[in-house]
């Protein structure tokens, strides 16, 4: 099942060229099944990475044998075997993959259409062919230049290991360490790539940086690690676009997000996720159980999180914001969606510890067919939290009888000053909703899309222009089928 | 099938179970306007909701032909890019739809059924601002989300700019002057009569008189017990307005449905 010998020479060439490009994932055919120690210094060894790199790894891994895999979220599904997959591979063999369009699943080339996704895009999210890999690449790094004009640092996290050690040394597990829970624990020994960020102190990035062409490193990297710093007054707008689909059986993916601002600084890190959600039984599909963390390290500190969640079969994370310099502030705007068996327990933690902290949650969750979504959040107020305000709302819309939705507010509140509001909602979409929209011209599908934008409007306006757009045709997509 | 645009005949509807028409018959051709009068629970939203296809109301027996074409098999959506319109006695609120979008979405999906070309933003903005004016309704009232927050009055009229952008060949107005004071009826009123084209007809219903008196219709239709009891021309509803329906007995249970 090895790929072509002329495509492995050029892919080879092209490695060459922009380094720790993509030549690793055609060696990546030839690791073996299974995980560790000698899978671990194998990942460590392909990347060339430097002895501190490896120690971290093997402490992880060693750490993780000691793990339980938790069971407190509210999803179900058969237990993996984490010595049946690949650490250092294509997901999927590149000798299988599909050489050309004819052989893409047609629903799946349908649904890129529906998104308005040109060709050259759909063959490069299919995985089809080599060139449109390469294209991707050259985009990385015409943006890499424009970037670096501004003292930007954007690149992958491999990278950073390389070229910028100190720093990766410095910040890597400092908001989410190596023991802080078995996924995190698992990604971090063993990830294969990622991306990482630094704005240095008072710059504007000058543009909205994003993971989006990178979606073939993705598409085998299933442990993707991301590191982004916002040094003294500096502002970062992330997105992270997880257009790419997955079409094997169920694969887990936990990926790693750290984010630190430093005094003055915002990071604002936007998320549209549409990894495969299964079919219409439930069969296959992503589990995706992701670690995802803000820290607010200084003062007037600002993170804010915005994700829209129509994909995987399972998804499993909650973006928090740790809230630890004085008038700090923590957003997080979530739409999730699950249609037919689509499972997810999502939310996020704000944990206040500076004075004058402030955090605002606005979560709306969509279940329609035999789907479950529950939203699972922390507002934890600490006792030196003076004066700190969360705001916390919470709306469900169902979708037909067979779906469920569930809230799930943990607040915890240790300084008698502090202000925590809760609001929670649940509602059917109405019959008359339906018709009203129907009898006016629209066909049930574009009336369910309608009235679902409508319902998640205010997490998607706080969206970037041209995310906003993708999501709300994601939402109408994602939603088919869900209406007789 | 004649030259009629809407030929009721024999109509019979159930809704859970419970017949609400019993054998309704009409005929109203272009141009015309009809009054449907009667007292609550006669069955005269529920003619209106079979009209426009709304899901839940089972016809028994009878038909409904539509400018020569059997309506009774399709779904509302076709109804509605066919030129059928209905004026909701309780507009549905929407929320997070900007009036503006809906319409805007409304009536691209109308023209995309019918084969015409959609209209850009621009072109949609342009239209509805020139109807929305007749109307007395702000720039402001078109970015609010439809019917959500706005008063008796202001759904009204909504639902009015609404038939004027999307331009119907049969509007069928439910109640359209409940909930209005006197100003609210004339503005409504007016905005409905300025529609009136030789190629369009209207069935208004209404309890009361009073809204004819803006909208000045053809004939007048008495509907009682799920049937049409009487018919005739303006003076009907004059003669209705003074002595009441004592004459068209109630049915003996009112139908859960409005």
């Amino acid at each position: 099942m090895s790929a072509r010998p002329e495509t492995i020479t050029a892919v080879e060439a092209a490695g060459e060229t922009y380094k720790h490009g993509f030549v690793t994932e055609i060696d990546s055919e030839f690791a073996p099944k299974g995980l560790s120690e000698d899978i671990v210094r194998f990942i460590s060894a392909k990347k060339g990475e430097p002895e501190w790199m490896l120690d971290w790894r093997l402490r992880a891994y060693r750490r993780w044998l000691t793990m339980q895999e938790p069971a407190w979220a509210k999803v179900d599904f058969p237990q993996i075997d984490y010595q049946d997959s690949y650490y250092y591979a294509a997901p999927k063999g590149f000798g299988t993959r599909p050489k050309s369009l004819e052989e893409v699943d047609p629903e799946l080339l349908r649904t890129y259409e529906k998104l308005g996704i040109p060709l050259s895009e759909r063959m490069l999210l299919a995985g089809v062919a080599v060139d449109a890999v390469f294209d991707s690449v050259s985009v990385v790094t015409t943006f890499k230049e424009k970037l670096h004009e501004a003292g930007v640092i954007f690149c992958s996290i491999s990278e950073a290991v390389q070229d910028h050690p100190d720093m990766v040394k410095k910040y890597l597990g400092s908001v989410v360490p190596y023991a802080d829970n078995f996924h995190a624990t698992l990604n971090s020994a063993v990830f294969s790539d990622g991306t990482f960020v630094y704005i240095p102190p008072g710059v504007r990035c000058p543009m909205e940086l994003s993971t989006y062409f990178r979606i073939n490193a993705a598409n085998t990297g299933q442990f993707e690690r991301t590191l982004i710093i916002a040094d003294k007054g500096s502002y970062v707008s992330y997105l992270e676009g997880c257009t790419a689909p997955m079409r094997d059986e169920n694969q887990l993916h936990a990926a790693v997000v750290e984010l630190v601002a430093l005094d003055d600084a915002e990071i604002k890190y936007s998320t549209v996720q549409n990894w495969y959600p299964g079919d219409k039984e439930g069969r296959g599909g992503i589990y995706n159980f992701v670690t995802k963390r803000g820290l607010c390290r200084g003062r007037n500190s600002k993170i804010s999180w915005t994700q829209v969640e129509t994909g995987s079969a399972i998804t499993w994370k909650y973006p928090s914001c740790i809230l630890q310099g004085d008038n700090s502030v923590g957003e997080f705007y979530s739409i999730a969606i699950t249609n037919n068996h689509q499972q997810a327990d999502t939310g996020t933690k704000m944990i206040h510890i500076g004075r004058n902290t402030t955090s605002r949650i606005v979560a709306k969750g969509i279940s329609a067919g035999a789907s479950q979504s529950t939203y699972r959040g922390l507002v934890s107020i600490h006792p030196r939290a003076e004066g700190a305000r969360n705001h916390t709302q919470c709306d469900s819309l169902l979708i037909g009888d067979k779906c469920g939705a569930h809230t799930v507010p943990y607040i915890e509140v240790r300084n008698p000053s502090a202000q925590v509001e809760h609001e929670a909602t649940t509602s059917k979409l109405s019959e008359e909703q339906m018709f009203y929209c129907r009898q006016r011209g629209l066909d049930a599908e574009s009336a369910v899309a309608l009235l679902v934008n409508g319902f998640c409007r205010e997490v998607l306006q706080h969206l970037p222009m041209e995310f906003a757009v993708e999501a709300q045709k994601l939402v109408g997509v994602s939603l088919e089928g869900s209406v007789g | 099938m004649g030259k009629a645009m809407l030929e009721i005949k024999n109509l019979h509807v159930s809704a859970e179970g419970q017949e609400i028409l019993r054998g309704v018959d009409l005929v109203v051709n272009a141009g015309e306007v009809h009054a449907i009068m009667g007292p609550n629970g006669s069955g005269k939203s529920t003619l209106s909701y079979v009209l426009a296809g709304r899901p839940g109301y089972d016809i028994t027996q009878g038909s409904i032909f539509y400018r020569g074409e059997d309506l009774t098999p399709l779904p509302p959506e076709a109804r509605a890019a066919k030129g059928i319109f209905l004026g909701f006695q309780y507009p549905v609120e929407i929320p997070g739809v900007a009036t503006m979008t809906f319409l805007k979405h409304a009536l691209n999906a109308q023209r995309k059924w019918r084969g015409e070309e959609e209209l850009d933003a621009m072109g949609v903005m342009k239209l509805v601002q020139r109807e929305a004016g007749k109307l007395k309704i702000s720039a402001d009232m078109l970015k609010r989300p439809v019917n959500t927050g706005f008063s008796g009055g202001e759904k009204k009229r909504c639902e009015i700019l609404q038939m004027a952008v999307l331009q119907p060949l049969l509007a069928v107005l439910d109640e359209t002057d409940s909930g209005l004071d006197v100003d609210a009826l004339r503005l409504v009123g007016d905005g409905v009569s300025a529609l009136r084209t030789p190629d369009r007809a209207m069935i208004v219903i209404t309890h009361y008189q009073r809204l004819l008196d803006h909208i000045v219709p053809d004939f007048v239709h008495v509907l009682s017990q799920g049937k049409i009891t009487r018919s005739g021309g303006r003076e009907l509803a004059l003669e209705l307005d003074r002595e009441g329906y004592a004459g068209e007995q109630p049915p003996e249970r009112i139908p859960a449905r409005a």
